[in-house]
């Protein structure tokens, strides 16, 4: 048996970007012994990658905004399958969330007043998104991470958690994983568990997100008995870097269109007029003049096409390259520069312009940037009960883009930094109160430990089997071929069978080296998870049979009224036991999906959408 | 077999001299890779990582340039991997990444920055004033964007610590880093001094605690600085500055005497702190090697090395470079930070 260290705490939170941040801090502001588990180093998490803004109706630039208004525009642009207890919560709190990061610390960009300044995003129909240039993301986590600091929450850096553990009984009783530096392996007690662990985007091969991506929490929970919902909702960002190809994928903020940026096709047409669809066509502009008018005063005409929710954008970018009107290396073009005065852009978009002209080596204020799709967010993920974000595995809650419902089908662009906040803190509540009132000692299964280890040394074992890069590569080419912005069923069933292929071949892996800081090793103890939320956005996709925001079926391509009110609910029934995963998980082959119908919105919020029509 | 994600022109080989090891030693290894159009260098360490050494040790989150994991020194110089492109490095030559050297080498080009993160506990936090009637009123402080500006220049800081890296008074002085914060940190305690809403007064810590006056400006942190941040300019001398204000000027002095002060003392802030609850009571856990502020400090005379002019633009940053290639190298001294290492 191979030798641990052990740590007990009453709350542990797995991830440390913004909302596992927010939920720590929550969590020792309430006086429980609190831990922060995190992959890579303080303050480097997923959430520094946030550009344009984080959504809150604060009224600093229009009065008459307000939470029914966010709620609103929230659920369109989910196409009606959000929780709406969530969007509610969501909207009514994000703004005293967002004041509460001015105390301690934030400085957002300002109003004449001297208020926070609100910018315009796709899908928001006032000016909402409370910015720092474009880095509003890095001012996010240092804030919190500063905040964190300063708190004395205790922080384990470079940790990678493999597994959940769980009493006889099914509730949380603490985590396994190791150091990666080290190599060591560490067992934590807990009486409850926050999972904060962001979303699944690399395994795409066009993804903005970072190594980290790669659905850990998604996956334990599931393995631990915790239903997710909506798999299949991913949403490609219009507007990721195209060329060079080293760069593909890297995100340009939506923020350059809320600016003034355009899209252009190659015979330099602003082809977004040609994409309105019927339910935003009474709020959206038909001519670039009156589009225009809109920057300066949203009461002198309707909005601009460019600023539709980002499932339509994407898939509008799609259809220019696939006639043909593409940019040269298979994009289209997103023009600021003929737009805005080089100064302005260097001030608002610093970020965007350091970004082409150190990697592309493109000056965004006199060239256009070439964009395209990129795999950015997951709207899916562990089913939660919106007040106070437990799963349905006792002593278990998740917050962030691991959680499921808030968005719906497609995430309006901001309401991802609200999302950390208003959810991560009331993540913390629901666990402070868990473990509050949780008796007795929490006790470690010895069985569940080693079974975890074990899985994860036995590719040192190996000889002569796969390499786990070559493994994580042929996953990003299925799901970026198959499983990608245009979906359909012959397509989605081949992803199933190479998806157990790759199963296959990930339990004959080799690696050489030994266990201190071994990427190689580290990717092998990411894939199982990697491998389980790949399968879930097939199956789910496959199950899903029309389209709805960042789910797209050529087979079936408008929205069937019945399934926009149902989830795709996907679990593994009993315990996973009898099939044999990698590395001793579950098998992806015992994964089970349903459609449950969703929450029902009571009347008097119903209302507020039909009003506002 | 060549990774097929990435199928840019091919032009060539490039070799890649990589130091491998660990904290008891190691050396250079050369890897012989196919040079691909438009790669950064992370690109290529990437691809040797999928072909030929899977346990390369390497440090990367963004690879945007916007999280500050992948440091390293590339032909000598402190750069960030993500934001360095191959086309940028002399063609035909090997191009050597070492890892940084002020901090104590996990593995290959991973190092041990925990020196950074003790040194951030040690900052006292942000202390704001309370919220005026109107500011309750509209639901936020009031500040003007000309006030906000000069933070926000060092809050773009991504923390990759190459400021850290290469600031020669703890960069060969391991001695040095019990007493002294750093360029990052210097760049924290301007912000939070600029602050339009701060109260906290951290002038006498700089000084006696954190070894403001042991830089001696001569612009190297600016110089790596991928954020651009002109933290010599910006930050140092202007805490310089102040720290000199508050401990020479007589007139500063009876200023403060007479008239209730602004800033309140580290002691006093933290008492102030908004923080409530059980968190707000307990003390930052102590940490080893960085002494605590002491509350009761007073301001001394400032060190003999304070402000001196010292001309940028002579600055030659390969004087820093690394260890010579294609020899094994001691690594350096891989002591904990705050432990007694011989100086160099």
């Amino acid at each position: 048996m191979t030798e641990y260290e052990t740590h007990d705490f009453d709350v542990i939170i797995v991830g440390a970007g913004g909302a596992g941040l927010r939920a720590a801090i929550e969590a020792r502001s309430r006086g429980l012994r609190t831990a922060l588990v995190c992959k890579s180093l303080l303050g480097k998490a997923h959430t520094v990658m946030a550009e344009g803004g984080v959504a809150a109706a604060l009224g600093n630039v229009y009065a008459e905004d307000s939470w029914q208004v966010h709620f609103r525009d929230t659920m369109r642009g989910g196409k009606m399958l959000n929780n709406w207890r969530m969007a509610q919560l969501h909207a009514q709190e994000a703004p005293a969330r967002v004041r509460e990061l001015e105390d301690w610390g934030a400085l957002f960009d300002r109003t004449k007043d001297g208020l926070i300044l609100q910018r315009d995003f796709g899908g928001h129909r006032f000016a909402r998104l409370a910015h720092i240039g474009d880095r509003t993301g890095l001012e996010l986590i240092r804030t919190l991470q500063q905040k964190a600091v300063a708190d004395g929450i205790e922080v384990f850096m470079e940790l990678k958690v493999l597994r959940l553990l769980h009493d006889a009984d099914g509730t949380v009783s603490g985590l396994v994983g190791y150091w990666r530096p080290s190599g060591e392996f560490v067992v934590f007690t807990a009486k409850a568990v926050v999972m904060a662990t962001g979303g699944v985007g690399k395994s795409w091969m066009v993804t903005s997100n970072s190594w980290e991506s790669t659905g850990d929490g998604h996956a334990m929970s599931l393995w631990a008995g915790a239903d997710l919902i909506d798999m299949e909702s991913v949403q490609f960002h219009p507007t990721g870097m195209v060329w060079p190809l080293s760069v593909r994928g890297i995100l340009v903020t939506e923020g350059v269109r809320g600016d003034g940026g355009v899209l252009r096709n190659s015979e330099g047409k602003r082809f977004m007029f040609d994409y309105i669809p019927p339910m935003f066509a009474a709020e959206t502009a038909d001519s670039e003049d009156e589009a225009d008018k809109w920057y300066d005063d949203h009461s002198a005409g309707r909005r601009p096409p460019e600023l539709l929710p980002r499932d339509e954008v994407a898939r509008s970018i799609n259809s220019e390259v696939k006639a043909g009107r593409g940019s040269p290396h298979g994009g289209v073009f997103l023009d600021i520069a003929t737009r805005r005065t080089a100064e302005d852009i260097r001030r608002r978009l610093p970020s965007m312009y350091h970004q082409f002209k150190e990697l592309a080596g493109v000056d965004i204020t006199a060239e256009a940037m070439e964009v395209g799709p990129t795999c950015h967010y997951i709207m899916g993920g562990v089913r939660v009960d919106a007040d106070t974000e437990a799963t349905t595995v006792p002593g278990l809650f998740a917050a962030g883009e691991v959680a499921g419902g808030m968005h719906g089908a497609n995430r309006l662009g901001g309401n991802s930094l609200s999302d950390l906040l208003v959810f991560g803190r009331r993540a913390g509540i629901g666990a402070v109160e868990f473990a509050s009132g949780r008796t007795g000692t929490v006790r470690v299964d010895e069985g569940q430990v080693s079974e975890a280890i074990e899985g994860a040394v036995a590719p040192f074992s190996n000889e002569g089997g796969e390499n786990p890069y070559d493994i994580q590569h042929d996953l990003q080419a299925t799901m970026q071929s198959l499983v990608g912005i245009i979906r359909t069923a012959s397509e989605l069933e081949e992803a199933m069978g190479r998806l157990e292929e790759l199963e296959d071949r990930a339990k004959r892996i080799s690696v050489g080296g030994d266990r201190r800081y071994n990427p190689g090793w580290n990717l092998t103890t990411d894939l199982p998870a990697m491998l389980t939320v790949s399968r879930c956005t097939t199956q789910g996709a496959i199950n899903r049979k029309e389209s709805r925001g960042g789910h797209t079926r050529d087979d079936f391509p408008k929205p069937v009224p019945e399934m926009g009110s149902v989830n795709f609910v996907q679990r593994i029934p009993g315990d996973g036991q009898g099939h044999d995963g990698v590395g001793g998980t579950p098998s992806i082959l015992s994964i089970t999906v349903q459609p449950e119908p969703i929450p029902v919105m009571p009347d008097d919020l119903k209302v507020l959408l039909e009003e506002a029509n | 077999m060549a990774d097929e994600s990435a199928t840019g022109t091919q032009s060539g080989e490039v070799t890649m001299r990589l130091w491998r090891g660990d904290d008891t030693g190691g050396e250079f290894l050369d890897y012989e890779m196919p040079a691909q159009e438009g790669e950064v260098v992370l690109d290529v360490i990437h691809r040797v990582q999928a072909t030929k050494a899977p346990d390369l040790a390497c440090r990367w989150n963004c690879k945007a340039g916007k999280c500050g994991s992948c440091s390293a020194e590339i032909n000598g110089r402190p750069a960030l991997m993500c934001m360095t492109r191959m086309d940028t490095l002399p063609a035909g030559e090997p191009v050597t990444v070492a890892p940084m050297r002020t901090f104590p080498i996990l593995r290959d080009l991973v190092t041990d920055v925990s020196y950074n993160y003790e040194v951030a506990k040690r900052i006292p936090p942000f202390n704001p004033r309370p919220k005026t009637i109107d500011e309750e009123k509209a639901g936020g402080y009031r500040m003007q964007q000309i006030d906000v500006e000069r933070s926000q220049e060092f809050r773009k800081c991504i923390e990759c610590y190459l400021c850290q890296d290469v600031c020669h008074v703890i960069r060969d002085h391991e001695e040095n880093k019990t007493s002294y914060a750093g360029p990052r940190f210097f760049a924290r305690s301007a912000e939070l001094e600029m602050h339009p809403l701060d109260v906290n007064d951290r002038r006498e810590l700089l000084q006696q605690e954190q070894g403001l006056g042991k830089c001696n400006i001569t612009k190297c942190c600016t110089e790596v600085c991928p954020e651009h941040i002109k933290i010599t300019d910006n930050a140092i001398i202007p805490l310089k500055e102040r720290v000199v204000d508050a401990s020479y000027d007589p007139v500063a002095w009876l200023g403060r005497k007479i008239r209730s002060r602004k800033k309140s003392t580290p002691a006093e802030a933290s008492a102030l702190s908004p923080a409530t609850g059980p968190a707000a009571v307990q003390p930052p856990a102590p940490v080893h090697g960085i002494p605590a502020p002491h509350p009761h400090a007073v301001a001394v005379a400032v060190s003999a090395t304070a402000p001196v002019a010292a001309p940028a633009d002579d600055l030659d940053l390969t004087a820093y470079s690394a260890p010579t290639p294609t020899t094994a190298v001691e690594p350096p001294a891989a002591t904990a930070p705050g432990e007694d290492a011989p100086a160099e």
